[in-house]
């Protein structure tokens, strides 16, 4: 009966857990998919609970006690730490698979060497090396993302990375072929060890070579491996939820990521083994022409001139924490009339859809915020394209340049608009240290400095001069 | 003996749901996707609760506790946080 209640209770979750997913599919809809999931989830939680076999309470309550301590407080994180938030919640999958990995084969091992079959090893031997991959692969995609300190920003890269990386990998990999085969021998323990140990190895070298442009990519394959690593335990587990919602997550970080390339012009294996934004030392554009510098107030009397005004934000918008300021002068030219739209590329940012979730937070109305190749049609109407903090997404070195990293790449054609303005914060190259010659196109205009400082400086302009110039 | 062939059934249908789902999903809230789907995948909680809370020895259980734990905090800070994102997408 108590047995019946538990599957009872997994196919219920199974529903709610799809139709959470799917009412993300409209933002009116979308809360209610929280609603859903959190009933799944508290009606699977409670149905296991309340199984026969779980005999100790104590430690499960503690657990439950400080998940909630730890989780809240993540949960309330500035938004534009969310990449780091991301990227961690992905390493605590991770860790949650390979601990239960580990300790499913110690208790086969250990007590019922039966349990150890063919299947439920590799089972478990997936589920350990996707689990604590993932688990460190996250850590050190996380600590990029916060700056930390000891871990290095730029890509590291040596000769030989991709050999010693798949060297890794491929020998975790055989050493698990050996404990599948031979699940209780007298070194089986041992090499499982070996193998939680090499794959904690690899997590770390696969995102040592990644630069900051990857992350969006990065961090989507980390979440398809931590919804992988689920289906493993599933299957060690013989849980049909777990595989379930499992391979919920997992798709949805295959698509993601799916995206995420595409929207660069990349492979999954360009990503992971190509060290973007090393050496690409190609012939320095910037320096054939020079920069031309706008004031703040020649800045606002463009954009009061114009009737359409395209904003591109990218992750400088981000560093400068500059969205509650863009809302202000979105305010002050809607106020006068000014068609303002947003163009949105997938990969503006360090994870997918960091932009709009940073100008929704800043009340922006969601129907301002267009896809890429809804805005590039429209480009050639554009009487100002803003650039703030973006760089690579609007290069148009990408349509011709074959020795650039970023060749091929779809761009936001921020170039066909009749003027540009450009905020920067710094004259040196974006994060994929490539010349942006968008900059020194004679219709373009920069203005340097910090983003929230110069658009503050700007609606201070517009508020001000109220049109009168 | 578990029938094995029907969890790769499972497996392969639920990924096809999936993919068919998520593909639908709107592109302002890939960001607040990703933290849903995290939070859903911290379902491996039941997993943990059975490792820290069955007749196994300490070590296990205690191994077991920290990935209750670690999933406990995905299911927490993913669904407050996805819904936090998700309130603040207005469309006036």
């Amino acid at each position: 009966m108590i047995h019946a209640i538990a599957q009872a209770a997994a196919v219920l979750a199974t529903a709610l857990f799809i139709f959470s997913l799917h009412w993300m599919n409209d933002p009116k809809t979308a809360r209610r998919g929280v609603v859903a999931g959190v009933t799944g989830m508290v009606i699977a939680v409670g149905a296991t609970w309340i199984q026969p076999e779980i005999v100790h309470h104590g430690w499960i309550g503690l657990a439950i006690v400080a998940g909630f301590i730890v989780g809240v407080p993540l949960s309330l994180v500035p938004l534009t730490a969310v990449p780091q938030r991301t990227a961690l919640s992905h390493a605590f999958g991770g860790l949650a698979a390979g601990l239960v990995g580990t300790a499913e084969y110690v208790v086969g091992l250990t007590e019922n060497p039966a349990q150890l079959t063919t299947f439920r090893t590799s089972a478990i031997v997936a589920e350990v090396i996707l689990g604590f991959l993932t688990f460190t692969g996250s850590l050190m995609a996380a600590g990029k993302l916060q700056e930390v300190k000891w871990i290095p920003q730029r890509p590291v890269t040596y000769p030989g990375q991709n050999v010693v990386n798949i060297g890794v990998l491929a020998l975790a990999a055989a050493l698990g072929v050996l404990v599948v085969l031979h699940p209780t021998a007298a070194w089986s323990g041992q090499a499982f060890y070996a193998i939680v140990g090499l794959a904690v190895l690899f997590g770390v070298l696969l995102i040592i070579p990644i630069g900051g442009a990857d992350m969006p990519t990065v961090i989507s394959i980390l979440n398809s491996y931590a919804g992988l690593s689920a289906v493993a335990m599933g299957f060690v587990l013989d849980n049909k939820l777990l595989v379930t919602a499992g391979a919920l997550d997992g798709s949805s970080g295959l698509i993601l990521s799916i995206i995420m390339c595409r929207a660069m012009n990349r492979s999954f294996t360009n990503v992971l083994f190509g060290a973007f934004g090393t050496v690409q030392k190609t012939a320095a554009i910037a320096e054939q022409k020079a920069w031309k510098q706008e004031t703040v107030e020649g800045a606002a009397q463009l954009l009061e001139q114009a009737n359409l005004v395209v904003v591109i934000p990218g992750y400088g918008m981000a560093v400068a924490q500059a969205q509650h300021k863009v809302r202000e002068l979105y305010d002050q030219l809607t106020k006068r009339g000014i068609t303002v739209k947003f163009a949105i590329h997938p990969v503006a940012g360090r994870m997918p859809g960091h932009m709009n979730v940073l100008l929704a937070e800043a009340n922006i109305p969601y129907t301002a915020l267009v896809e890429m190749e809804e805005i590039n049609p429209d480009m050639p109407q554009c009487d100002v394209a803003l650039v703030i903090g973006a760089n690579d997404v609007v290069n148009p070195a990408a349509r011709y340049a074959k020795g650039s990293p970023i060749y091929g790449m779809p761009i936001i054609d921020a170039d066909k608009a009749k003027t540009v303005l450009a905020i920067k914060r710094s004259k040196n190259p974006g994060f994929a240290g490539i010349d942006n010659e968008l900059y020194v196109q004679d219709n373009t205009w920069m203005l340097f400095g910090d983003a929230k400082a110069v658009i503050g400086d700007l609606v201070k302009q517009l508020a001000g001069g109220s049109g009168l110039h | 003996m578990t029938d094995y062939w029907s969890m790769v059934f499972v497996f392969v249908l639920a990924t096809f749901i999936g993919l068919g789902v998520i593909r639908r999903v709107s592109r302002l809230l890939y960001t607040p996707l990703m933290s849903l789907t995290n939070a859903i995948s911290a379902i491996a909680v039941v997993g943990s609760i059975v490792v820290a809370g069955a007749d196994y020895p300490t070590t296990i259980r205690l191994i077991g506790a920290v990935a209750l734990f670690a999933s406990m905090t995905n299911i927490v800070s993913g669904f407050l946080i996805t819904d936090r994102m998700l309130k603040m997408f207005k469309k006036q």
